[in-house]
């Protein structure tokens, strides 16, 4: 084992399927790539609650409302489990919060997109959700150990996030011409964007292979891109609705689902700040976090208040 | 959120086995920490207890030292009952 450098030893211990955990040697790029992919996924899951968020008091009956209101709920709490995940690899809340609110930090660009009808909350939840859960099932089986149990946590809250979108879309589907509009609608332009989550083609991805080599990541964003079409297209037909995509086919010799290209370039103008709501997120973000602040302040007294109500009366007796 | 402190979370799922460490999460006191810690990791009925620890009172042993600490113990394989062996004609011990 002496012979071994630690970046060899670490290897081993990946290749052999044991977790690294946070107080255990791993290399600075280990540490660096992780602390950038958990913190982009918690910032996601934050900045994901707005474009729900702003159907919430609009849903057409009560039921919607409680079921829409404990997704954005739970989404908030994968914001945490993922902050306290990042927190482990040594880098403080105040910093991850700054490197959002600052526009440092990216999320994930598909929540740059607007909900203009209700049918996109049910599009939301049946693509986006569906999407992310597809990429958040590989990752439970991610190499960092916090990581990975915040993902087994996460994957256990999210079916019904899909489940309840789907569920909109189908009941919506079955309803006037108008609706069935709607529902089209929704799809044709959630679509494309839910692809593009997965980010760029594997050949395009450059820094994938260490991260496939380190388990960071299990599945190729290529792989799990095809396994995401592969199991929405028989739902979407169920729908009875078409999927904006006229080379999408069944490919019998592959077993798959081809279809066909898409559209980096407006990928790349959303990552870079240019999506038809960037500025908006952030700038609810940057509001949310102000108008908290005297919140937290009232909060931070209210303890200081305590622990000398506890000093004094010790000292007291 | 500066200057709270971090709360380890452990919840009892149920009466009758352990509390079991879940997540952690920042508050300005043990009881928002109880408080933020429902709120987050028993929306499904996961518990019937609560602890928060704050996460600078743990003392933790350091994974540098694993071998002098873990090592001792596998070779004592005479610790475990399948170490002895029975004779055929004995059913049950
Ligand atoms: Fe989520
Ligand atoms: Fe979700």
């Amino acid at each position: 084992m002496s012979t071994h450098s630690l970046e060899d030893r670490f290897q081993h211990l990946i290749d052999h399927e044991e977790k690294i955990e946070a107080r255990d040697w791993m290399p600075d790029a280990y540490r660096k790539t992780l602390i950038r992919q958990i913190s982009q996924h918690a910032h996601s899951e934050v900045v994901g609650m707005l474009p729900e968020s702003n159907w919430i008091t609009r849903a057409p009956s009560l039921k919607r409302k409680l079921a829409l209101l404990a997704k954005v709920q739970d989404e908030g709490g994968h914001g945490l489990y993922l902050y306290s995940a990042t927190e482990t690899l040594g880098i403080s809340r105040d910093e991850l919060i700054e490197q959002l609110l600052t526009g440092k930090a990216k999320y994930s660009s598909i929540f740059n997109y607007p909900t203009l009808s209700w049918a996109d909350i049910g599009a939301i939840g049946w693509l986006v959700d569906g999407a992310a859960i597809m990429n958040q099932v590989a990752l439970c089986r991610t190499s960092y150990g916090p990581y990975a149990r915040a993902m087994v946590r996460i994957c256990k809250e999210e079916s019904f996030h899909q489940r309840q979108g789907y569920d909109i879309l189908l009941t919506m589907s079955k309803g006037s011409d108008e609706q069935k509009e709607m529902v089209q609608d929704a799809v044709n332009r959630w679509w494309w964007p839910s692809l593009m989550m997965f980010g760029p083609n594997d050949e395009a991805s450059p820094n994938s292979a260490q991260s496939m080599k380190w388990k960071i990541k299990r599945l190729s964003n290529d792989e799990l891109r095809q396994r995401f079409v592969d199991a929405t297209v028989p739902q979407a037909e169920i729908l009875g609705i078409q999927l904006p995509d006229p080379l999408l086919q069944y490919n019998e010799a592959r077993g798959h689902y081809d279809f066909g290209p898409i559209d980096w370039e407006e990928f790349f103008e959303v990552v870079a700040g240019n999506g038809p709501c960037n500025k908006e997120r952030l700038a609810a973000r940057v509001k949310a976090h102000e108008i908290g602040a005297w919140v937290r302040e009232a909060a931070t007294a209210y303890a200081e208040k305590q622990k000398n109500k506890i000093i004094s009366t010790v000292s007291v007796a | 959120m500066r200057d709270w402190p971090l709360y380890e979370i452990f919840i009892r799922s149920k009466n009758g086995l352990n509390h079991k460490h879940v997540g952690s999460l920042h508050a300005s006191d043990p009881q928002m920490a109880i408080q933020n810690a429902r709120d987050v990791y028993t929306r499904r009925n996961e518990g019937v207890s609560i602890w928060v620890v704050e996460a600078n009172h743990i003392t933790a042993s350091n994974p540098d030292d694993a071998e002098v600490l873990f090592d001792p113990a596998t070779d004592k394989i005479y610790r475990h009952p399948t170490f002895y062996e029975l004779p055929e004609a004995l059913k049950h011990m």
